[in-house]
């Protein structure tokens, strides 16, 4: 498990990730992955599979992993953990606050 | 409530449906009863103990630590001899009571001893120097006796005879096998090959086999001498072993009262019969008036009995089994499965024997499927024939191919022959060796290993191969993946059960699907597209659309490529365009930037490497339909000039290839539909290998072939029939698709699908109408037509926020290079 060390920062408003999808946010220099699953909870990873760079925010997800939509590789969204054997990703804290997402603690 | 449920029986019978009760989280307190004073052991692995080439830890199931680990009260070596079913009570020797909620009988069956004079002896059983062959005791103790002596008959010329005969010779140097019937294993094979495997078992084995042999008196005062036969022989032996059959053990549920025939009588969900609470499975039990004696039949029934004890599927049906078997006997391979001679004047036989190598290869056709086939000498084709035998599959029209590997791609690789870095998917480099890792880290599933190596997932055809090397490297038996049946991986269901529960329920969405559909609700990634595209396909408008079940290409409607962009693809109907299309598609080309312009297999132009949030812009710009190169979806029509322009074209293909395309454009089904149009037999549109192709042939009739594929899988379609009209096409051309739509399984490609069903089933239900749903597939196609709307359309305001927003990374993409 990868949980990386990120300085608060507040991406925009909820409303910007339907349910069950994720969106891609510019963090400096990173790219991140912000998921809205659909019991409302976020989960933030990064944005780039590590197999063969895949747009994460573009896969499908449930209430535990996200499938990369180029080969559908699955990586956990809490640990960051690969099921299949791949890399694993940056998990990161975050949060809604009055309607926004705040990335970091 | 947890309810109490009590198992008769501690054998394989009843452990595994104990296991698959598990498997399925039923809330039980659950005890168990077993004769003999052990955890659970593979019977049929006996015969391995007995040959010396396993030790008994080798052939526990489970041991006593599995019992404690999931609460299960064991009473091994304690014997019911009551059942008091009103009082729900069954009673031990030792003088116990224990109630039950559920009780399940699975007491198997015992070894069969027939009439002989001295056999027994008064005072212990059987005469010293006898045995049968039944149970861990048994062997052990025969084991223990041939040690010390020289000679053993077997009375037993079946598959067990034949093991313990083989077995014996481990330990005791002169074995001889007496079968009271003509030929051995005449239950399995007919004469000729009964002889065959005689042959084999005399010269290669070097055991005496006396058949016509009935055994009628064992010879010898304290202990066994020899054995005399009706005609008078006397073999001189000291070790007797008796493996003449089994019988069911159904003394306790008759002696309570229960219906018992040949077996304990039961339902199709394995409840005895006018019995609320029990059940019963396994060899004791009879269902439909058979009784079997394999493993095969048992797995499917405890799954069965376990669905409905626990509610998974309390609907769960056993319908009997078809029986094949496969195996080395006494070190010969021999394979047998349904009928061993020809029934009617009708029945095909088809012979092969090579008496001197020891090989007998016969089939038995019947209607054209396999009714019955013998391999003694080569199992090589065992498994075809098997699963021919089992799905009733459609036969190659060369017979000989069923029995031999002629010509073409050498189609059984074997794993042992393969070397450790052999790439066996080639689309994700998956090695032989990083199969076989996964196998031994305890992963023993086809489709567990297909996740975790992704070896299969590309184009598919690996499969059969991932399949042998998964059961070669987990030891000759792959487990079986419950969830192979399922139409997701994500919801624990066939097909047609999932649509009934979706029709009962009325599920109109995805989310609605899990959350009552999936034990604990929980939602899986990997079924939404698939579960989408079902709902859709049954409730066309009224489907609640959530975008997140859709996969990126169907959000946006366009193809992904492999960084990260899109590809759009213009409707192209036909094949067939104008200057104008073409000089708007040049200038949306030109005003985009776009990297790659390319005319696609389908007769269509791909617009490559387009950012997703360019993509309505460009769309407005085009102003024409999405042409589909995305999604599970019907996707072109290809045809060829046809009849307008061709000096020999016999029909008008282009004007059928683009009505056909304009009326099912976008039809979403379990897998792509690529299809095609051609205007005469010289098929330059290559009809023949289409999802659904057709031909115009002379005389105004078209020919409708399905099935068809010439993709990483190639495959020739089978003719459907021969028509008259366009009309005629179009019409049963939508007929053909919604029957595929509604019973193909999730990804089934029509090559899979029409063989699976077989051409003339489809015929009868797509032409002839035998079943009577012609009207309501027609109805059907109708509704999704009416319910077309072009997703391009979706490009002034966005169905959610940010549909179109980027996704890509900034820096760590693999950029495409742009051809000049």
């Amino acid at each position: 498990m990868t949980i990386a060390p990120i300085a608060e920062t507040v991406l925009g408003p909820i409303d910007e990730i339907p349910f069950g999808e994720g969106r891609t946010y510019a963090v400096g220099s990173d790219m991140i992955a912000v998921f809205r699953l659909r019991d409302g909870s976020l989960r933030a990873v990064s944005a780039v599979c590590p197999h063969k760079g895949g747009p994460l925010a573009d896969g499908q997800i449930d209430n535990r992993v996200v499938v990369c939509p180029l080969h559908l590789y699955a990586w956990d969204l809490a640990t960051g953990c690969s099921q299949s054997g791949q890399p694993p990703i940056n998990v990161y804290p975050v949060r809604v606050d009055d309607g926004h997402i705040i990335l970091g603690d | 409530m947890t309810q109490r449920l009590v198992v008769i029986g501690n054998g394989m019978a009843g452990a595994r449906t104990v296991e698959e009760i598990l498997a399925r989280g039923g809330d039980f307190s659950i005890t168990m009863f077993g004769d003999e004073p052990y955890g659970n052991y593979n019977r049929i692995m006996l015969s391995n103990l007995l040959a010396g080439v396993e030790d008994e830890a080798g052939i526990y199931l489970n041991d006593l630590s599995w019992y404690a680990d999931n609460d299960i009260t064991l009473n091994a070596g304690v014997r019911i001899e009551r059942i008091d079913r009103f009082a729900k009570k069954v009673y031990a020797t030792d003088g116990t009571a224990t109630p039950y909620d559920k009780l399940i009988i699975a007491t198997g069956s015992s070894s069969w001893t027939p009439p002989m004079k001295n056999v027994h002896n008064p005072k212990r059983g059987f005469h010293q120097g006898v045995f049968a062959f039944r149970t861990l005791d048994d062997t052990r103790g025969m084991i223990r006796y041939a040690r010390d002596h020289e000679r053993a008959v077997v009375i037993g010329g079946g598959l067990l005879g034949l093991e313990a005969a083989r077995g014996l010779q481990n330990h005791l140097s002169d074995v001889t096998l007496l079968h009271a019937m003509g030929h051995l294993m005449e239950r399995q094979l007919d004469e000729k090959a009964g002889h065959m495997l005689q042959a084999s078992v005399e010269n290669k084995l070097g055991i005496k086999v006396i058949t016509n042999a009935m055994t009628t008196e064992i010879l010898g005062k304290d202990r066994v001498t020899g054995v005399k036969l009706a005609d008078g022989t006397v073999i001189p032996c000291d070790v007797v072993v008796i493996a003449a059959g089994i019988r069911p053990n159904t003394q306790v549920a008759a002696d309570s009262g229960l219906t018992v025939e040949r077996g304990i009588v039961v339902d199709d969900q394995m409840r005895v019969q006018d019995e609320d609470d029990i059940y019963s499975v396994g060899e004791c039990a009879q269902h439909r008036g058979n009784l079997y004696g394999l493993v095969a039949p048992l797995w499917d029934q405890a799954k069965v009995l376990a669905d409905h004890i626990t509610g998974r599927n309390v609907e769960a049906a056993y319908t009997g089994s078809k029986l094949s078997t496969k195996l080395k006997v006494a070190g010969i391979d021999v394979a047998s499965m349904g009928l061993i001679a020809p029934e009617t004047d009708d029945d095909e036989v088809i012979i092969y024997s090579e008496p001197k190598k020891g090989v007998y290869k016969q089939l038995i056709i019947r209607d054209g499927a396999l009714a019955g086939a013998i391999l003694v000498g080569d199992n090589s084709k065992a498994a075809s024939l098997i699963q021919s035998f089992d799905r009733a599959q459609a036969l190659p029209e060369e017979r000989a191919e069923m029995l031999f590997d002629i010509g073409g791609p050498a189609g059984e690789v074997k794993p042992e022959d393969m070397p450790d870095d052999a790439q066996v998917c080639n689309c994700n480099g998956v090695s032989k060796g990083a199969i076989c890792g996964v196998v031994n880290a305890g992963c023993k599933t086809v489709s567990g290993v297909m996740d975790k190596t992704r070896a299969g997932k590309g184009c598919g055809t690996c499969k059969p191969l991932v399949q042998r090397i998964v059961e070669w490297a987990a030891g000759g038996e792959a487990e079986e993946d419950p969830a192979a049946s399922w139409y997701v991986p994500g919801v624990p269901m066939p097909k047609p059960e999932l649509m009934a529960a979706i029709r009962k329920y009325e599920l109109k969405s995805v989310s609605a699907v899990f959350d009552k559909l999936v034990p604990g609700g929980e939602h899986d990634a990997k079924s939404k597209m698939g579960l989408a595209s079902l709902l859709k396909m049954m409730w066309a408008d009224q489907y609640e659309d959530e975008r997140d079940a859709r996969f990126i290409n169907d959000r946006v409607h366009g193809n992904i490529q492999k960084d990260g962009t899109f590809s759009v693809v213009p409707q192209m109907k036909g094949g067939v365009t104008t200057p104008a299309e073409l000089k708007r598609i040049a200038e949306v080309a030109e005003k985009y930037n776009v990297p790659m312009v390319k005319l696609t297999g389908g007769q269509r132009i791909d617009l490559l490497g387009i950012p997703k949030e360019q993509l309505p812009a460009m769309w407005a710009d085009l102003d024409m339909p999405s042409g589909y190169a995305y999604a599970k979806s019907f996707r072109t029509v290809k045809t060829c000039v046809g009849s307008d322009f061709c000096r020999f074209g016999v029909g008008d293909s282009t004007a059928l290839g683009i009505a056909i395309e304009e009326r099912y454009q976008g039809l979403e089904g379990p897998g792509k539909m690529k299809l095609a149009v051609t205007g005469c037999p010289r098929n330059c549109a290559e009809a023949y290998v289409k999802d659904l192709g057709v031909v115009a042939i002379d005389g105004g009739k078209w020919e409708i072939y399905v099935g068809g594929a010439a993709g990483a899988h190639i495959r020739k379609g089978d003719l459907l029939c021969t028509v008259d009209s366009a009309e005629e096409v179009i019409r049963l051309t939508g007929r053909f698709l919604q029957y595929y739509r509604e019973n193909a399984n999730w990804l089934e490609r029509t090559y899979a699908f029409v063989p699976r069903i077989g051409i003339e089933r489809i015929r009868e239900i797509v032409i002839e109408d035998v079943d009577g749903i012609a009207e309501a597939l027609d109805a059907a196609v109708e509704e999704a037509v009416q319910s077309y709307k072009d997703p391009w359309k979706e490009r002034a305001v966005p169905a959610t926020p940010g549909q179109f927003r980027t996704s890509l990374p900034l820096t760590v993409l693999p950029q495409v290079p742009v051809r000049s």
